[in-house]
């Protein structure tokens, strides 16, 4: 042993929470008790804790919001406190831009700030903040325990009891994945809750795992994201939804699978027990699920076609109905749902032949995007679900089937058997207001350039899209074998925008020929058969109805 | 030229092989947001007669190549069709006429 060893520090990072832990009893004196931190103090918690440069996250899931403590946190004394780093999957909150806007952290790596997309940007152009990178969630979770592990984590949880045990109620999200990062490496974990019960009903995050807990003074803010009214689906969506269901679903036998949110994927659920029973598909499609609690999806699960569902997230109004539904979904000895991010995300990429969405553009080599011009909006965990999972991997039938149509007919590495994850985009061919989903260059190109980013932020890379569907047919991009062929393949199913008009005719109708494109008459569906009446509940009032009363929507949606 | 401030008028006009003969007038349809009406009335054989009435201005060569496409399929002859849009998709447009072209079939008639 050389002296030099001995002097070096090999537990910094201890020291380091141990000294915030002193900072934070001397300034809170008899306002900490045990680990609850009076409300009010929370922001003199904050600026004892902190320390410029820190890497924080902020809890902001899709759905549950850490919104008291980003609050706080929008209030320290930015003398004390600047500079942070802020490591958080969503940006919901105006909150979560105004600790940037008033100079309280100046870095940000995320995964998706949907409503806010559009300030983001802004204040991008003003410099007033640097991305490092626009993350999908599993790949945000994984780099917390590489190069992002936060040094403070402030989350959200229903419940705590006295010695710190949380209990996070049905949306319990990210939480697992941002304590476990911060909890191991030295750092400090404070949760906002919205009561202090004597006994919870059951521990998802263990007291020891936690440091402060701070009693909200009103509930945690939390959005219904999930929620589709049946009313709103149109004819045009169910015969697309037909189309994916006989064309697709049935095609390659697809059992295990993951949704999009939106209206064409709520058509599908909202078909199985009508349209593809009539086929005699139960049993045969979509028994096990990587997908929140969909209401839609309640006629298919009462009507038996379901046999499990793994949930990122909860849906508002779903509780009961999850509750008394326990061999469908993951559930706690208490009854509630115990939702999980990152092991459905892992569920979604590595266990499920399907993923199916929607886009906002679609280019000629298949490159799909949402980001428009002006907004950066990320793609939470599309990219992810619609990726097929390089590298060794189980074999089921569909995915099988799928490797088999991509390698049919080649040689060498290319040839290897091997499968091929499904992943489906489903689109109208003009959005509303007449806007082409389909486009010769997408708009991502030009955002990159804006913004000074490596890459265009392309959510689904053309060579991980299999199909294509829209109101005008399925586009089997597997069986395309040279990318002149994968462009007409694209025309040929986009309808009269100005891409799909340009189409080569001859070319389009070999396509067909060789069921590369198959429109809804090649897979024996009427068009005039898409009707409404063919949705299991067609309205909100229906989806109760389905659910024997068990699910309640919240207030927006109920319209009746 | 339309009566209507933001309302576009298109007409187009072809030639059919099946003819319509007599017929009640079909009506599909209705006239909302991103829907639209579908009147057939019997017209001078061997024509078929088209007026869009849209609410969503400039999309002419679209309505052009969506009625090409329909004559294709039907090639109606001696049928007057009328269109009240309210900024249907293409889409929705064809599943219409092709609606109200099987409602004409079902009366006996082509």
């Amino acid at each position: 042993m050389n002296a030099r060893a001995d002097l070096r520090i090999w537990d910094h990072r201890a020291r380091q929470r141990s000294a915030r832990q002193a900072r934070a009893a001397s300034e809170l004196g008899t306002a900490l008790r045990g680990k609850q931190v009076a409300a009010e103090r929370s922001v003199d918690l904050l600026n004892a804790v902190l320390e410029p440069f820190d890497r924080v996250c902020l809890e902001g899931n899709n759905q549950k919001q850490a919104d008291f403590l980003a609050k706080s946190l929008v209030r320290v004394d930015t003398q004390r406190v600047h500079d942070l780093h802020m490591v958080q999957s969503v940006l919901a909150l105006p909150e979560h831009l105004d600790v940037f806007d008033a100079g309280i952290a100046s870095r940000l790596d995320f995964s998706f700030s949907g409503p806010q997309g559009g300030r983001l940007a802004q204040l991008v152009s003003q410099n007033r903040l640097q991305i490092g990178a626009i993350h999908t969630y599993l790949e945000l979770f994984s780099r917390y325990f590489v190069d992002l592990t936060p040094q403070v984590s402030l989350i959200a949880a229903q419940a705590a009891d006295a010695a710190g045990n949380l209990y996070t109620g049905p949306n319990t999200e990210d939480t697992p994945a941002i304590v476990e990062a911060t909890a191991f490496s030295g750092g400090i974990v404070i949760a906002q809750v919205n009561e202090i019960v004597q006994t919870l009903p059951r521990v998802d995050i263990p007291a020891d795992w936690v440091d402060y807990v701070v009693l909200a003074p009103r509930p945690n803010t939390i959005e219904p994201l999930f929620t589709r009214d049946p009313a709103q689906i149109s004819e045009i969506q169910v015969l697309m939804a037909m189309m994916a269901i006989k064309g697709i679903y049935a095609s390659y036998g697809v059992q295990r699978l993951n949704h999009g949110i939106g209206f064409d994927t709520a058509a599908i659920e909202l078909l199985l027990p009508t349209y593809a029973e009539s086929l005699g598909l139960k049993g045969k499609i979509c028994r096990h699920w990587a997908l929140n609690p969909h209401p839609a999806l309640i006629p298919a699960i009462e009507a038996g076609w379901v046999q499990s569902i793994h949930s990122f997230g909860s849906e508002l109004g779903m509780e009961d109905y999850v509750r008394a539904r326990s061999d469908i979904f993951f559930t706690g000895p208490d009854g509630s749902l115990r939702s999980h991010r990152a092991f459905c995300q892992a569920a979604g990429h590595y266990a499920c032949d399907l993923f199916i969405g929607s886009t906002l553009q679609i280019d000629l080599d298949g490159n799909s995007s949402t980001a428009t011009l002006g907004r950066i909006a990320g793609f939470g965990g599309a990219p992810n679900m619609g990726a097929d999972a390089r590298g060794r991997r189980h074999a089921s039938p569909a995915w099988l089937q799928a490797g088999r149509e991509a390698r049919q007919g080649r040689s060498g590495a290319a040839g290897t058997p091997r499968g091929q994850k499904l992943v489906v985009q489903m689109v109208e061919t003009f959005r509303e207001h007449m806007q082409p989903a389909f486009v010769e260059k997408l708009d991502a190109w030009q955002l990159a350039e804006q913004a000074g980013m490596e890459l265009p932020p392309i959510m689904i890379y053309g060579d991980d899209v299999t199909h294509i569907l829209t109101e005008e047919g399925i586009a089997n991009l597997l069986l395309c074998r040279s990318d002149e062929e994968r462009e007409q393949a694209i025309r040929g199913v986009a309808g009269y925008t100005a891409v799909g008009l340009a189409r080569d005719r001859r070319m389009v109708e070999n396509l067909r020929d060789r069921g590369v494109i198959r429109r809804a008459q090649d897979l024996g569906i009427d068009p005039r058969d898409a009707t409404r009446n063919l949705l299991a509940a067609r309205n909100m009032r229906d989806l109760v109805r389905a659910s024997g009363g068990l699910y309640a929507p919240p207030r927006r949606f109920r319209n009746w | 030229m339309s009566l209507h401030a933001g309302i576009e008028t298109l007409d187009f006009s072809y030639d059919g092989r099946h003819a319509a003969g007599r017929f009640a007038p079909v009506l599909v349809g209705v006239v909302g947001s991103g829907n639209l009406e579908v009147l057939l009335e019997p017209g001078e054989a061997p024509h078929c007669r088209v007026r869009v009435e849209t609410s969503a201005r400039g999309f002419g060569p679209i309505w052009q190549a969506v009625l090409d496409d329909f004559h294709e399929r039907h090639a109606l002859a001696g049928v007057r069709v009328s269109i009240n849009d309210m900024g249907a998709t293409p889409a929705v447009v064809s599943l219409r006429l092709d609606q109200a072209v099987a409602e004409l079939q079902s009366e006996g008639q082509p």
